[in-house]
């Protein structure tokens, strides 16, 4: 039998960049079982609780303005043509390219006080790195439902909005939610806009790295293991759940 | 019932001009013409998804031109049937009755009655994307149909099917209309679905339609060059059949199939025989026909006969033309095999 040499390759290339992922998930979860006293002390801490509270609904939040904003903003550029349509585009990538801590800067010379350490000040940084997942997801998808399906519901009688709900976002579903799950995983895993913006309350990002800077990485690995844990299931379940959906099609 | 009064339209590569044309109540009418004519533009200009640069669409003596389609209640099949993937087929074939909403009985009432009529019941509870291109057809006309549209529009019905569902599908849409009276305008590039569907028939050639007739007139009398080149000079010819015989204004012409009814047949020109006398063999069809008109196209020379009411077109080759001495007003004897009579 031949063998195919040139897959092999490849393959043995690409598993680098799968291990070198999973390496320090696998490491820091190792470590921190050693140290399980730590651990146990650390999910005791109620600023521990707090902060994580903090992060997943803000995250949460943030995903869901996403959502109402972002899927309409997806639908008008999966279907319309008019002038300014790739500034537009273009804009809705701009956040993907600037750094996080002006991106937190920005927002804070133009809304000032009014997001400054607060949960607003939180979300309005989430959002400001993690919407164009949604837009971009929902834009593809929409782009993916053929237009003669909205064109027949309408003669069919039903109105735009009504297509909308009943056969574009049905179908587009699998699409816009994956874009909302890279939202809200894009969202909790943000950090540096948030140090700027909103430093209080506190949420679990930021106090990783005020363990770290306080007391060390004994200090700041148990956090950081929860928040991988947490991140991990709920990315994992979430994705599985629409994966699932997407096939009983 | 339907009118179109100078439509024109530039959209994409395609160009419409000044198409006007009239749809009866109850009419199976076709617009038949090469593919890249601009004939699905046409098709979603009167649906209203697409909006015509000029021109008048007006229903019932209403102008609908600037209604949205939802206001006009012109059902549409499209060529890919564009059915509903996050739905069954039954919630595909209510869709128009939810819409519109009609009492939860009735819809059901209604949706299983057009099932049984399309022979799809077995299929309700289904996903489109698991039906085969025959089922997806009928599942989108049964949609189309139950919301009882004024006129139903349908864009190349057959065109996605094979051959053998094609030909058992046409001869069931004859049926459907019977049973289900409805108004159809049809666009398609098969002479077969003109010939075999259509009522009136209109010519569209590069975005203008050059021709409207019914089916039979269109085909023996093109208007223009360029329709006849497209309609490849068939013969049609209608008459009454009883088993293997056609009757036609008096003439008994012999079919290669059985039938019964009115059906028309398609002869090709060049499958026509001329001779100066009866040739007599049993397979064929023959009759004593008189030289209406000769014209010569270069190697061949089209023929133009008229047997009583009946007219054909026949090619022969000049040398023939020339052997036969062929003339205006000669008498002369047409014959053709049962074979190479297309039934329609």
């Amino acid at each position: 039998m031949r063998r195919d040499y040139t897959l092999y390759l490849f393959a043995s290339l690409g598993s680098f960049l799968i291990a070198y992922i999973a390496l320090p998930l696998v490491i820091i979860f190792a470590k921190q079982l050693m140290d399980w006293e730590m651990l146990v002390k650390t999910l005791h801490d109620p600023y521990v609780i707090e902060a994580l509270r903090n992060s997943l609904l803000t995250a949460t939040a943030t995903a869901l303005i996403a959502l109402l904003f972002g899927v309409p903003l997806g639908y008008v550029l999966a279907r319309k043509e008019f002038p300014g349509k790739s500034l537009v585009q273009a804009l809705v990538d701009v956040p993907i390219v600037i750094p996080h801590s002006v991106v937190g800067i920005m927002l804070l010379v133009t809304f000032s006080s009014a997001i400054l350490d607060s949960y607003a000040g939180i979300i309005a940084a989430m959002l400001f790195v993690s919407a164009p997942f949604t837009v971009n997801a929902a834009r593809d998808g929409f782009l993916a439902v053929d237009e003669k399906v909205e064109a027949v519901a309408r003669t069919l009688g039903a109105s735009r909005l009504r297509v909308f709900f009943s056969v574009s976002l049905p179908i587009a579903f699998p699409s816009v939610a994956s874009g909302v799950i890279m939202t809200w995983a894009r969202a909790i895993s943000e950090v540096g806009a948030i140090l700027i913006v909103a430093y209080y309350p506190k949420t679990a990002q930021v106090l990783v790295m005020e363990y770290f800077n306080n007391y060390g990485l004994r200090a700041s690995r148990p956090i950081s293991v929860i928040m991988v844990a947490i991140s991990l299931v709920i990315f994992v379940l979430l994705r599985w759940l629409v994966g699932r959906a997407s096939k009983e099609r | 019932m339907l009118r179109a009064e100078g439509i024109s339209k530039d959209w994409k590569e395609f160009r419409l001009r000044e198409i006007s044309f009239e749809v009866n109540e109850g009419e199976h009418f076709v617009i038949l013409g090469p593919s890249g004519a601009g004939k699905t533009v046409l098709l979603e200009i009167i649906a209203g998804i697409i909006e015509p640069d000029s021109g008048r669409v007006y229903l019932n003596g209403w102008d609908v031109t600037d209604l949205p389609p939802e206001k006009r209640g012109l059902a549409y099949v499209p060529q890919n049937y564009a059915l509903f993937p996050n739905m069954s087929v039954y919630d595909n074939i209510a869709f128009g009755l939810k819409v519109r909403k009609v009492l939860k009985a009735e819809i059901e009432r209604k949706v299983r009655e057009i099932s049984k009529v399309l022979g799809i019941e077995h299929l309700l509870h289904r996903k489109p994307k698991t039906l085969s291109g025959g089922e997806q057809q009928r599942v989108a006309l049964a949609r189309a149909l139950a919301v009882e549209p004024p006129l139903i529009l349908l864009d190349e019905p057959f065109a996605n099917l094979d051959v053998q569902t094609r030909s058992r599908l046409i001869g069931e849409m004859k049926r459907w209309r019977e049973e289900l009276g409805f108004t159809a305008l049809h666009v398609t590039h098969s002479f077969e679905e003109a010939v075999s569907l259509g009522d009136r028939v209109g010519v569209m050639l590069d975005g203008r339609l050059v021709q409207v007739g019914n089916v039979r007139e269109v085909f023996s009398k093109p208007a223009s060059e360029e329709v006849a080149r497209f309609l490849g000079f068939e013969n049609i010819i209608e008459g009454v059949a009883e088993g293997r015989k056609l009757k036609v204004n008096g003439v008994e012409i012999e079919l290669p199939i059985e039938a019964r009814g009115r059906v028309r047949v398609g002869l090709r020109p060049e499958d026509i025989i001329l001779s100066p006398e009866p040739v007599r063999t049993s397979a064929r069809n023959e009759f004593k026909a008189i030289v209406e008109a000769i014209e010569e196209l270069g190697p061949l020379v089209r023929v133009r006969l008229s047997l009583g009411d009946l007219s054909l077109t026949a090619f022969i080759t000049r040398s023939s033309m020339l052997e036969l001495g062929m003339e205006k007003g000669r008498e002369i004897y047409v014959s053709f095999k049962a074979s190479a009579l297309h039934v329609f």
